[in-house]
């Protein structure tokens, strides 16, 4: 097995008393998409913000390419991107603009192809020069997406992508993840309250109560180890405590 | 330090700036409204006074000069508050983008808006009031330069201020800057203000460039003690409020309060 992208060791976030993400390991191979499942409040988003560098754990270690996160963020952060339904982007610059602004940060080279390129694939010439506050929340979501893969990530954090999607939408997006997984080799680590898109969408689940790792392992895996047919079952046993 | 990085967040201020009619307005109307009501103040105390006309047109450069301080404080604090209204922390701060960097960007952003106050300003003055603000020669160089870094150390605290106590404290960004515009001596010299509180203006290095600058005017003696010692504070402010903002902003990180902090 190739050495993991993602090496996550003894993780732990305390908020005062409140211990939000509890000593929880994992590894993300290269390519592979974990799922990351749990109820609300479970530690998903604050797991993530801690991959993100954007908050700094208690404990623990979060390893990326082989580097420490703490002391190669830069490095790291390269080479990483993330696209979330709750983190929108500035309503006051057009879709070009917030790219450009983008693909400048993370050094991303010939950022104007990139940006044609990026806009092609998920169809959004038609609102490359529309500003971010005219977009539905459909478009907005492109907009994240577009943000978090022009870049050209080796990994890539997707919070809810396609929360309040239609199912047309929500289709089309998996479908562009899908097929831009298989093209670059990218690993993902995924979140969604809809477990049939979790199931779709990950090799491998990890699901998460109370800030721990209850269960982890391929669909099949955590349905028998919960004697459940399907995940949402299996989700509904754990959230209600079983 | 990368270029780049800092390059990107200035791009991503000037293409908002260059839609933004309300955002241009507020650079350019509070300075000249405030040009327009103490020229007339100006040409009523020369007219009344005969005897003190180096000082009123001393109000005049005294009222720009302020400004310079204020809109690099401004720079940097509105800056920072563009990133919360927009919520766009969290893009940024999940970017290779480090705190230095971020702070770099906002205070070229308050050099900018320095630059775009400081021309209308003293176009206008000229224009308008007859008043040449060029008048100081090439002391005005060193005498603006620690405005700008004065400006600065406000900015900074003010935006530490915010980040560590949220949005709450936003009002700060308007307000705290003329706490200390009365031990600064802008349009009086030092030696009018009470004995307890002159040891605070000798703290604050604007005073010595407002005091220095007088000496200029007035004197027409080039006051290097004043610009030592206004050279010498800003370098240690700075330095020490630096320090305060990557402690407050390592704080927020490990608080989980950086991305919060426009909710």
């Amino acid at each position: 097995m190739a050495d993991p992208i993602v090496r996550v060791q003894n993780l732990t976030k305390r908020f005062g008393d409140f211990t939000a993400v509890d000593h929880i390991s994992f590894e993300i191979q290269p390519g592979e998409t974990v799922g990351l499942l749990g109820p609300n409040g479970a530690g998903k988003t604050t797991t993530f913000q801690m991959l993100l560098g954007v908050i700094t754990p208690t404990h623990g270690t979060i390893e990326m390419f082989g580097l420490d996160l703490m002391k190669h963020r830069e490095t790291i952060l390269r080479q990483v991107n993330f696209s979330s339904t709750y983190v929108a982007m500035p309503y006051s610059l057009t879709v070009e603009e917030n790219l450009r602004v983008t693909g400048k940060l993370y050094g991303t080279p010939d950022v104007m192809r990139r940006i044609d390129d990026v806009v092609k694939k998920l169809e959004m010439e038609d609102i490359r020069h529309k500003l971010a506050r005219k977009l539905s929340s459909g478009q907005m979501t492109r907009l994240t997406l577009a943000k978090a893969v022009m870049t050209e990530p080796k990994i890539l954090f997707l919070d809810e992508p396609t929360a309040s999607l239609d199912p047309d939408i929500a289709y089309k997006i998996k479908g562009f993840l899908k097929e831009y997984r298989e093209t670059s080799g990218l690993s993902m680590l995924y979140t969604s309250h809809n477990m049939h898109e979790m199931e779709e969408m990950s090799h491998r689940m990890i699901f998460l109560q109370q800030g721990k790792i209850i269960a982890q392992g391929t669909t099949k895996e955590v349905m028998a180890q919960y004697g459940e047919h399907n995940l949402e079952q299996v989700f509904l046993k754990i959230a209600r405590g079983g | 330090m990368n270029v780049g990085r800092i390059s990107a967040l200035i791009a991503r201020h000037l293409f908002l700036y260059r839609r933004s009619f309300p955002r241009l307005l507020e650079i350019f109307y509070w300075p000249l409204l405030d040009l327009v009501v103490w020229g007339f103040i100006t040409i009523y105390l020369a007219q009344e006074g005969k005897g003190m006309h180096g000082a009123v047109t001393f109000f005049l450069g005294a009222l720009i000069f302020w400004d310079i301080l204020f809109r690099a404080q401004q720079g940097i604090t509105i800056s920072f508050l563009e990133e919360i209204w927009s919520r766009n922390l969290m893009n940024l701060f999940a970017s290779p983008l480090t705190a230095g960097e971020f702070l770099a960007a906002t205070m070229a952003m308050s050099v900018f808006k320095v630059a775009a106050v400081s021309i209308i300003m003293a176009v206008s003055a000229l224009f308008f009031y007859s008043y040449n603000v060029f008048i100081m020669g090439l002391t005005l160089i060193p005498f603006v330069l620690n405005l700008i870094a004065a400006g600065w150390l406000i900015g900074i605290l003010t935006m530490s201020v915010i980040m560590r106590f949220g949005q709450q404290a936003e009002v700060l960004a308007w307000g705290l800057v003329f706490l200390f515009q009365p031990i600064s001596c802008v349009f009086y010299p030092m030696s009018v203000l009470p004995v307890w509180l002159t040891p605070l203006a000798l703290a604050n290095p604007a005073a010595h460039v407002f005091e220095g600058m007088r000496g200029v005017l007035l004197d027409q003696t080039v006051p290097l003690a004043h610009l030592g010692w206004a050279t010498g504070l800003n370098v240690l402010y700075l330095l020490i409020m630096i320090v305060i903002y990557q402690y407050t902003f390592s704080v927020c990180k490990d608080r989980g309060m950086l991305v919060r902090v426009g909710e």
